[in-house]
């Protein structure tokens, strides 16, 4: 039986297709992208915003930035390289991120709980979510299911969902959302919709650790397959990758 | 020529209470040493810059070193929060001035090349509706692209993994925004890992950082950059960094840390000491080493 965060990784992973150019956000999104390269997709080209391209990553890393990205990558670009010439000119597939927040419209915030001026819970900020939000041809963002989580309007927009008059230079902004209780996609006026459940989980929890009702897209809304056997495996191998004394 | 000097002198002679600071180097080759030379020196009412303040600014924080933080993402990376740096913004004793990596990459753009602002496709978020967003009409094609202001500092401080005895700085792996705080700031400073004659990595045309020309002054000083890293030369601190963490949470043992850990002891010479020496053999930098 496998954790609800774990279920959540490798929903996530198996979204991600083989051949595709993703850029990878700290924490969830950096072990779900990992895992992908151990599973169906080993020529995803994993790309960080420290500047790192084709990461070939031998352990798991913990920041975006470790030596273990360096080492058997295709390259490091500087970052005013990676985000002008690559990111914004359009040429990355997918932004796979986290948030501490996200609302109906997909907005995500990462920036601050309560008021900016005077914040409840002062959190890390932007770093490139902003730009890998609105410049990534389509968005994968992957967050444990809460209802201080999942909320109607996000205290702070760090980066723009589909809200009416929102502008995204390369895509169609957020794809997907994988929580730990579904996967989401966003209808026509661009409101998030439930699409599908994780195992173990019904459409009343979603409500319950919801701020807003989500709605359930307009079919019936089928159980995501459990994790295989050799999914988990693997990401219990990338688990073990990492440095002693050092836990995910 | 640059001046090679200790890093007490360095920090002494260029670093100076009030100025804006840059502390450059993501993840890789955080300049630690330099950072815990300015909290024993007690400069203060720094304004300190950084796109990632990183565990080295939560210290420079916590030790009242700073006044305002100018950033764009100020987390430590798969662990969480800055604990010291969310205390000073959650109690209002440190102003901040908050951008996107791209935004604050551009702005430093802007500085090295003596330019007022520099343009980007930054769309509204309300980070850049809370300062007031600035667009400029392009002439050629009339539409309206966002732009940041300048940012100059008053010194930037690099690590390097070499430097050569003319102060030509070379570096190995991740830069990340590096060069253009180097190149955007009035005096240029550099600590180093090891000095190695003049014109010896001429054949290391790809690693130069920057000419020494553009270098004032520089330290030598190896593992500088511990907890962060060196490529080729020492791993990340992983552990270290989870730890942080426990000791920052807690402003008490966050301040008894600085005191035993940095204003206690000498220099950086004794605070590589301090540690267990078994811990300096797990940081071993896997994957061969230096490529000189």
């Amino acid at each position: 039986m496998s954790s609800d965060r774990d279920q959540m990784i490798v929903t996530a992973a198996r979204l991600l297709n083989n051949n595709e150019r993703v850029l990878v956000g700290v924490g969830i999104p950096n072990i779900a992208a990992n895992l992908a390269k151990r599973l169906g997709a080993p020529d995803l080209v994993l790309v960080y915003e420290s500047g790192v391209i084709d990461a070939n990553p031998d352990q798991l890393p913990l920041s975006i930035g470790d030596g273990t990205l360096v080492r058997n990558a295709l390259g490091v670009l500087p970052m005013r390289e990676l985000f002008f010439h690559y990111l914004m000119a359009g040429w990355i597939d997918v932004g796979f991120l986290g948030a501490a927040q996200i609302d109906v419209y997909g907005n995500l915030n990462s920036t601050i709980i309560g008021s900016y001026d005077a914040p409840r819970v002062r959190l890390a900020g932007a770093g490139g979510a902003s730009e890998i939000a609105t410049s990534a041809r389509r968005t994968i963002i992957v967050m444990e299911h809460a209802r201080d989580r999942f909320v109607e309007r996000v205290d702070f927009v760090t980066s723009v969902g589909h809200e009416p008059g929102a502008i995204h230079s390369q895509g169609p902004g957020p794809w997907r959302v994988v929580s730990s209780l579904g996967v989401f996609g966003f209808d026509a006026r661009g409101r998030m919709q439930l699409l599908q459940l994780l195992p173990g989980h019904t459409y009343e929890e979603v409500l319950d650790l919801s701020g807003w009702a989500i709605p359930r897209a307009p079919h019936a809304i089928p159980t995501v397959p459990a994790p295989t056997d050799r999914e988990l495996a693997q990401l219990g191998h990338l688990y073990a990758t990492l440095p002693k004394g050092v836990v995910s | 020529m640059t001046q090679k000097v200790s890093l007490a002198q360095l920090i002494r002679d260029e670093v100076h209470s009030g100025m804006t600071v840059y502390l450059a180097g993501f993840s890789h080759l955080i300049p630690f040493a330099a950072g815990h030379e300015i909290i024993r020196q007690e400069i203060t009412h720094l304004t300190l810059s950084r796109a990632t303040p990183d565990l080295l600014y939560d210290q420079m924080i916590a030790a009242g070193c700073a006044d305002r933080l100018i950033f764009s993402y100020a987390g430590n990376p798969g662990v969480g929060l800055l604990p010291a740096f969310r205390r000073a913004v959650e109690s209002g004793q440190l102003i901040i001035d908050e951008f996107t990596h791209a935004e604050m990459i551009a702005r430093l753009d802007a500085g090295a090349a003596h330019l007022p602002f520099w343009p980007l496709r930054a769309e509204p978020n309300d980070l850049s509706r809370h300062r007031g967003r600035k667009t400029v009409v392009c002439p050629y094609t009339h539409e309206t692209i966002a732009v940041v202001p300048a940012l100059n500092p008053d010194v930037t401080l690099v690590h390097a993994q070499r430097a050569d005895e003319a102060g030509n700085l070379y570096v190995w792996g991740l830069r990340g925004e590096m060069k253009e705080a180097a190149l955007a700031a009035q005096t240029l400073i550099a600590t180093v890992e090891k000095v190695v004659p003049a014109g010896a990595l001429r054949h290391r045309q790809e690693n130069l950082l920057v000419p020494g020309f553009r270098v004032k002054a520089m330290a030598e000083v190896p593992f500088g950059a511990h907890p962060s890293y060196a490529q080729g030369l020492y791993e990340r601190d992983t552990a270290f960094y989870q730890e942080w963490n426990r000791i920052a949470k807690d402003p008490e043992s966050c301040r008894r840390w600085i005191k035993t850990w940095i204003k206690e002891v000498a220099d950086h010479q004794a605070y590589l000491q301090r540690w267990d020496p078994e811990h300096w053999e797990t940081l071993k930098a896997k994957g061969g080493s230096l490529d000189e």
